[in-house]
């Protein structure tokens, strides 16, 4: 039983998927199923976690095909870490979408999709075949294009166009790249393919995959110069499909980059050094675009592409130090920007409006929601002892070690500005006075909604609230576990030995 | 074989890419359909060409005796064509909703994303 352990979060996900398709148009059975199903994921999450916390790396060869002809799963502390947090995310976007998701679109399979999103999330995660990581990453644009267009309104359908012509090249590119190793190795494992790249003699064609892969996922996980679909597409659909996407979807890019880039196609000099550029004009351009923005939801959208940035700029550093800190990072990223889109679609439940401009008066007329809102808002900036505060002692640490001061001056460059976005945030829709918005007649205000509707809009931000205070004030633990992640994938014999070294036991 | 198939593929790619980056919904689709398949014969390139050499053990051994022509990348093809045939659908359906809300088929027009509001 214990064999097929790192299985179960996978299974379980697309368990309720199958499950909530039985049931496509009673939607509040829908709620019920997937909260419930949600919640009992989480605990097999944390389970299974604790299991490859003790007993270390873990691997399952589908139909006992020994690798590297078979296909493997893989659970190392990195992965299962993703899976928890996908887990952890998934349950408050399930929880705030049966609050705040409209019933038309829940009829038209919104849970069943999100579920299959998760599935997608978690297999992409625990995967150790290139080839069925480029299946996942189908299984989860496929889904998100169903869930951006959920509801057909115009922006939605305009955004998507775009979102759905740029992540189609993204998944050609990927696949063009694993077409070319494909030809220069003959396998399709990871493990397999690291032993095996490192031989190749045609090293400028083991560059150009590797740069195929960076523009692959560079686009999935928006960094500079392949990010503009992400602004112009984040903030048309609900507020929760936008809380997913912004805590996950650019996530798993960045999970494929660091994967990649520490496994298959190490130590080159060059690429690194294409990465770090890449990222500190990641966190610039973010940073600048996230100051002019008006819309809340856009401002946002820019702090994701800016805070890519930080976990590039790690992986670029290459260093035991730096990686701990991207990973760091990452775990940090996800709770808060999940929470932050939840938090605009709070935000706009209350106001009918997500213009800055015309916001206002809410510390005056919401103070507990405010300071509740002020937790994520700023652990984003970082203001010690808040959670983004700890990744970047570790990257500004490796930037002096590695005497890279570019990095430094963009690190710190991107948390002053994000600091400024922040603030101006704040006293626009917290301290200003209260403007004039005009009513809209058929929206359904906050104050109109029923009493469970509220809570379930407001219990997920509370949850995530907690957790990154947890991760600020207990940032020891996370940091334990950012080293150790950083120091099994900067040495990678182990993940190798575990996948080629395993005896299959009937 | 390998030189017409690399030219057909080479041509599969830019052609895609280039009507990816023209104005009009319709040749966004004809884009999306000609870089799909430039990947899958790209894969099957790269698998090598075998000529008349099934990957099927005779009756009378029971090891391969001569090469053979690689099976995964046939089912490596088998899977991107069926998933870029379901994106393909996906995409057709979002175009013509997309005429159909925004009225309009030229992409340059489709700014409504990017207004300030």
């Amino acid at each position: 039983m214990t064999q097929q352990l790192i299985l179960y979060p996978l299974l379980l996900q697309l368990l309720l998927a199958i499950l909530l398709m039985f049931f496509w148009k009673k939607i509040n059975t829908q709620r019920i199923i997937s909260m419930l199903g949600s919640l009992v994921h989480l605990a097999v999450s944390i389970g299974v976690f604790a299991y490859i916390w003790n007993n270390g790396t873990q691997t399952v060869q589908a139909g006992s095909w020994e690798a590297p002809f078979g296909i493997t799963f893989i659970a190392d502390t990195f992965a299962i870490t993703m899976v928890l947090l996908t887990s952890i995310a998934g349950l408050a976007v399930s929880i705030f979408s049966s609050g705040s998701v409209i019933g038309d679109r829940l009829r038209f399979g919104y849970f069943p999709i999100f579920h299959f999103l998760l599935l997608g999330l978690t297999g992409a995660f625990l995967t150790g075949d290139i080839f069925n990581l480029y299946v996942w990453f189908e299984i989860i644009i496929i889904s998100s294009f169903v869930l951006i267009t959920i509801g057909g309104e115009k922006a939605q359908l305009e955004g998507a166009v775009k979102y759905f012509t740029l992540n189609f090249l993204a998944s050609m590119i990927f696949l063009t790249a694993i077409a070319v190793l494909y030809g220069l190795t003959g396998s399709l494992n990871m493990a397999d393919l690291a032993n095996k790249v490192a031989a190749v003699e045609n090293r400028a064609l083991v560059e150009i995959t590797a740069i195929l892969f960076l523009i692959g996922f560079g686009i999935k996980s928006a960094v500079f110069p392949l990010y503009f679909w992400l602004p112009a597409s984040y903030h048309t659909p609900p507020s929760a499909v936008s809380a997913i996407f912004g805590g996950l979807l650019t996530k798993v890019g960045v999970y494929a980059l660091i994967r990649v880039f520490t496994l298959i196609f190490v130590g080159d000099a060059f690429l690194d050094q294409i990465l770090l550029v890449l990222a500190i004009f990641t966190l610039f351009s973010g940073a600048l675009g996230a100051l002019v923005q008006n819309n809340i939801r856009k401002v946002f959208s820019y702090l994701i592409i800016c805070h890519i940035g930080y976990m590039i700029i790690g992986l670029g550093m290459f260093t035991e130090v730096a990686i701990a800190g991207a990973i760091f990072y990452l775990v940090h990223d996800i709770l808060v920007k999940t929470n932050l889109f939840m938090i605009s679609g709070l935000i706009y439940r209350i106001k009918g409006s997500n213009s800055m401009r015309a916001l206002g008066g809410f510390y005056a007329n919401y103070p507990k929601l405010s300071l509740l809102m002020f937790i994520p808002l700023f652990s984003l900036v970082g203001i010690p002892p808040l959670s983004g505060f700890w990744p970047k002692i570790s990257l500004i640490t490796a930037s002096f070690e590695t005497g890279s001061y570019w990095s430094l001056a963009a690190i710190i460059f991107a948390s002053f500005i994000t600091l400024v976005v922040i603030a101006k945030l704040w006293a626009e829709v917290f301290w200003k006075d209260a403007q004039e918005i005009p009513v809209k007649p058929k929206f359904r205000y906050y104050h109109k909604i029923k009493n469970i509707k509220r809570i379930q809009i407001v219990v997920p931000i509370v949850f995530l609230s907690m957790v990154t205070l947890y991760v600020g004030f207990g940032a020891e633990h996370i940091q334990t576990l950012a080293t150790r992640i950083s120091s099994e994938l900067m040495n990678n014999q182990q993940y190798i030995d575990a996948v080629l070294n395993t005896q299959i036991s009937e | 074989m390998e030189i017409l198939l690399a030219i057909i593929i080479g041509i599969l790619y830019a052609a895609g890419i280039y009507m990816m980056l023209r104005r009009s919904l319709v040749k966004l689709i004809i884009g999306i359909i000609l870089l799909g398949n430039g990947a899958n014969l790209l894969i099957f390139l790269l698998g090598r060409i075998t000529e008349g050499a099934p990957p099927i053990i005779p009756e009378e051994s029971k090891v391969f005796l001569e090469a053979y022509a690689d099976p995964v990348p046939q089912a490596l093809i088998l899977t991107a064509i069926v998933i870029s045939f379901g994106l393909q659908s996906f995409a057709i359906i979002l175009v013509k909703r997309a005429h159909k809300v925004v009225k309009t088929d030229d992409l340059d027009e489709m700014n409504a994303t990017d207004e300030d509001s």
